[in-house]
């Protein structure tokens, strides 16, 4: 049988007929394979959901103890129907994984969304041989190299010891760029406490129960704190927070946002980000190129993001690949 | 090199002026000589190196990119220099070059050797130096950094007043050596710049109350007109015209240069004058900016200067005498200079306050803004010094407009919608005619925060469309055609002078209203 009949895309998502499963469906189906918890890969309301532990309870966070009919912890090798599953770390966020599907004699792997650079909050990245590489493709153009973390988080202590007087608000989503911010923080040392607005407190718990050190993280909305008091120190918030009144607590902030768009200046300007940190959680260009190598593929499948440059990268190294055009996904996803 | 691009960076992001000006501040305290004067010289346009070509980048970027993979990226990135500094390949391991050994090469080197020297630095800078390498190579930095804040920055960082470095500074070149050893307490350089640029006097806002309480026999009066604040300098033939900040701008004004038949230094009003009617100020502003001036322009928007003040005569320095001393020399040298470029700026004959407030209600040429009083007395002061030199502008023009979009602010008013764009009634739609960010309270700005969060109908990244509902009366100084705007109108300085909650938006003033008070073409 042809790959794609084996694994192909459908109104729901990424379609698995061998195994009866869909792999991060965008609208509920009686079974679904979530790689990870963020929003546009993990939804609620299907009949089945097979995930890590991590993403299971993050799921169950988000959306609730009744996110789904039954679920299910991946571990080792699981047959479903006539697929069988692997779960292999993608280094994206906490619980994150890639699925390895053998069906029909071809073996695929689904990335979800993944990342190279070390990152002290999930668990980092692994290749897996396969016949057919399925890839995200969020940050495929060339003048994505992210640069070190470390070096991106010295930027913003730098500004703190600039601008002592003011605030520094960082904007950071609220499953894994929070923590990877958090850690590379305590990483550079600074052990002050962090403050937190209220939409990252369960997450940033759960991190911490995981075994996460994040160390002294407190509330931004602590009523026992005068504007004055917040002088100097770091404050994370999902960047939609920025525009809420939310912000008027803080003395003259600076405004940072860590992701990987932060790369692209207009981008930055765009979100009147004062204090761009490039801090990303997905494979830039050359981790995109270089893993395609160590996997090996016979063929690529380009699931969300730059598809265009990516497919001609790979033809150009005389490599085959195709775009999936799957619906539902963020084209600009939380980078 | 990575200091410069930090500090390009730095800039770039900072939107706030006084931020802007610290991060100066800061670098011009922690880089060595001559790094940072030559930063300095990148900063105010002195630096004066061969303006590197899009196209050549273009070329250098197809030698090294596949020109697909080169077209989606910068279609992505939107900025030719960003675009080829994130996508040159990257060096295995990055040289810091000093900024003063990458502007000697591009001064030294010629034209035919200039894309082998930039792609070879390209190839060994790390990707932020080769932003800020590209930007300086192009010259254009647009940081949002003016050669005036760059010089209000080195004030702040000597503690000197501004206009001692505004008048030294054509004497100086990069890098700026013997400046920044005087900010640092060393001695003040001497200039050795023929027809330098003189601090400027300039005055301080007045109403009819206030006035009351001089005497109208101790003042002058002339009109404001509505140009651009000059000083012509000569000196031993050496021509020169500066803007009120010390930019100078002869290049733009061959016309005016050469009729300066004078040697001394001359304050005035750069209008576009036809014979005896001077245009509005939209045809001024088609005069500025430009390296270059068409012959067809010059014919069609000649300069003249409009004199008010004598500052140095035939070597002699006349600023310590009394405005009326001044004013005589005045008038004797435009008697001798061509009077189609250069005339005087007319007294105007008033015994009591009332009668100026008279002429001042009723001027008799649309390009006056105001009059303008000076006491007789008074030596020519460098900067705003109060009691000497009054401007009683004509009451602003004033138009009731709706509330269409609201932008977020930064820094202190960061979390608060505070940049308002507003518009007129064409027909059954409204127009944007303008935007204002100032002129409200601290609680006027609270209560239009609290009106843009509970009316939006619409988001666009950190900009909200509101429910055209709330009329906010705007004050502005004066208004211009302008075909880059939708409403075929642009406002001066607007700003929110009132909130008309008592108005509703369907009884807010229409275009045609204000195309009313545009000047006649």
């Amino acid at each position: 049988m042809a790959a794609d009949d084996l694994l192909f895309p459908t109104p729901e998502g990424l379609y698995c007929p061998g195994g009866d499963f869909h792999v991060d469906p965008v609208r509920p189906v009686p079974r679904a394979l979530v790689t990870h918890g963020h929003a546009d890969h993990a939804r609620p309301g299907n009949g089945a959901v097979l995930a890590t532990r991590q993403t299971l309870d993050i799921m169950a966070i988000r959306y609730g103890a009744d996110f789904t009919g039954t679920r299910q912890v991946a571990e080792g090798t699981m047959t479903l129907g006539d697929a069988t599953v692997r779960f292999h770390p993608a280094g994206h966020v906490l619980g994150s994984a890639q699925v390895e599907i053998e069906t029909g004699g071809t073996r695929f792997v689904v990335t979800g969304d993944y990342c190279r650079h070390r990152n002290p909050v999930a668990e980092g990245f692994e290749p897996v041989p396969c016949d057919i590489f399925i890839t995200e493709a969020t940050f495929a153009l060339p003048v994505f190299r992210h640069p070190d973390p470390a070096a991106e988080i010295a930027k913003l202590l730098a500004s703190i010891e600039a601008f002592p007087e003011r605030a520094h608000l960082v904007g950071a989503y609220a499953l894994g760029k929070a923590q990877r911010v958090i850690m590379l923080l305590r990483e550079a040392g600074w052990d002050a406490p962090i403050y937190i607005h209220g939409s990252l407190e369960r997450l940033c718990r759960y991190h911490a129960e995981q075994g996460v050190p994040l160390g002294d993280l407190r509330p931004a909305t602590d009523d026992s704190m005068a504007k004055a008091d917040f002088a100097g120190q770091i404050i994370l918030a999902p960047p939609s927070a920025f525009a809420a009144t939310w912000a008027q607590r803080f003395p003259d902030p600076v405004i940072a946002f860590a992701s990987g768009w932060m790369q692209i200046r207009a981008r930055a300007r765009q979100r009147g980000v004062e204090l761009p940190l490039v801090i990303s959680d997905h494979a830039d260009w050359p981790d995109l190129l270089r893993t395609i190598e160590e996997v090996n593929p016979e063929e690529t499948w380009i699931t969300h993001g730059r598809e265009e440059a990516l497919m001609r990268q790979l033809a150009l190294g005389q490599r085959r690949s195709r775009p999936l055009h799957l619906i539902g996904f963020e084209e600009e996803p939380e980078g | 090199m990575k200091h410069f691009a930090r500090l390009l960076e730095a800039l770039a992001f900072t939107p706030q002026r006084n931020g802007k000006i610290r991060h100066l501040v800061q670098h011009f305290r922690t880089r060595p000589d001559p790094e940072r004067g030559l930063a300095l010289g990148a900063l105010t346009g002195d630096l004066d190196l061969r303006n590197v070509t899009p196209s050549l980048l273009r070329g250098l970027v197809n030698e090294r990119v596949d020109a697909e993979l080169f077209a989606l990226s910068y279609d992505f990135v939107g900025d030719l220099a960003e675009t080829i500094a994130l996508i040159w390949p990257e060096a295995k391991d990055p040289s810091d070059p000093p900024l003063s050994e990458l502007v000697h090469e591009l001064e030294a080197t010629g034209k035919a050797a200039l894309p082998g020297v930039i792609a070879a630095r390209l190839d060994s800078l790390a990707p932020s130096s080769r932003y800020a390498y590209l930007k300086l190579a192009t010259g254009g930095l647009r940081v949002g950094v003016s050669a005036r804040l760059a010089r209000t920055a080195l004030a702040e960082f000597g503690a000197v007043p501004v206009e001692e470095i505004e008048e030294l500074w054509h004497g100086l070149a990069p890098p700026f050596e013997s400046l920044f050893a005087w900010l640092e307490g060393g001695e003040k350089p001497v200039s050795a710049a023929l027809a330098p640029f003189r601090p400027v006097m300039l005055s301080t806002a007045t109403d009819l109350d206030a006035l009351g309480a001089f005497d109208p026999a101790d003042y002058v009066a002339e009109w404001k007109w509505d140009g651009i604040r000059v000083q012509a300098s000569v000196e031993a033939g050496v021509k020169r015209l500066y803007s009120r900040t010390g930019e100078d701008i002869s290049g733009s004004f061959p016309d005016l240069l050469e009729a300066l038949d004078f040697d001394g230094t001359v304050d005035g009003e750069l209008l576009v004058r036809r014979k005896d009617a001077v245009a509005p100020f939209s045809d001024l502003q088609k005069r500025l900016n430009r390296k270059t001036v068409g012959k067809t322009m010059l014919k069609s928007h000649p300069a003249a200067l409009r004199a008010y003040d004598l500052l140095l005569h035939e070597g002699e320095d006349l600023r310590a005498l009394p405005f009326a001393d001044r004013r005589a020399r005045l008038e004797r040298m435009v008697l001798a200079c061509d009077p189609v470029r250069i005339d005087l700026s007319p007294l105007l004959p008033f015994e009591t306050w009332d009668d100026l407030a008279a002429l001042r209600a009723d001027p008799p040429d649309p390009v006056i803004e105001g009059v303008m009083i000076k006491r007789r007395e008074s030596p020519y002061l460098a900067g705003r010094i109060k009691g000497h030199w009054y401007k009683w502008k004509r009451d602003p023009m004033l138009v009731d407009a709706v509330l269409l979009y609201a932008q977020r602010g930064h820094g202190k008013r960061s979390g608060y919608y505070s940049d308002f764009t507003f518009g007129v009634w064409e027909g059954a739609q409204l127009i944007p005619v303008g935007k204002a960010y100032f002129g409200f309270t601290d609680e006027e700005l609270k209560d239009l925060d609290r009106f843009v969060r509970n009316n939006t109908v619409e988001r666009f990244g950190p900009v909200r469309a509101v429910k055209p509902s709330l009329v906010l009366e705007i004050a502005f100084e004066g208004l211009n055609r302008s075909a880059r705007h939708k409403s075929g109108v642009a406002m001066r300085f607007p700003r929110i002078a009132r909130i008309r909650k008592d108005k509703p938006a369907a009884e807010a003033d229409r275009l045609e209203d204000l195309a009313a008070l545009l000047p006649p073409e």
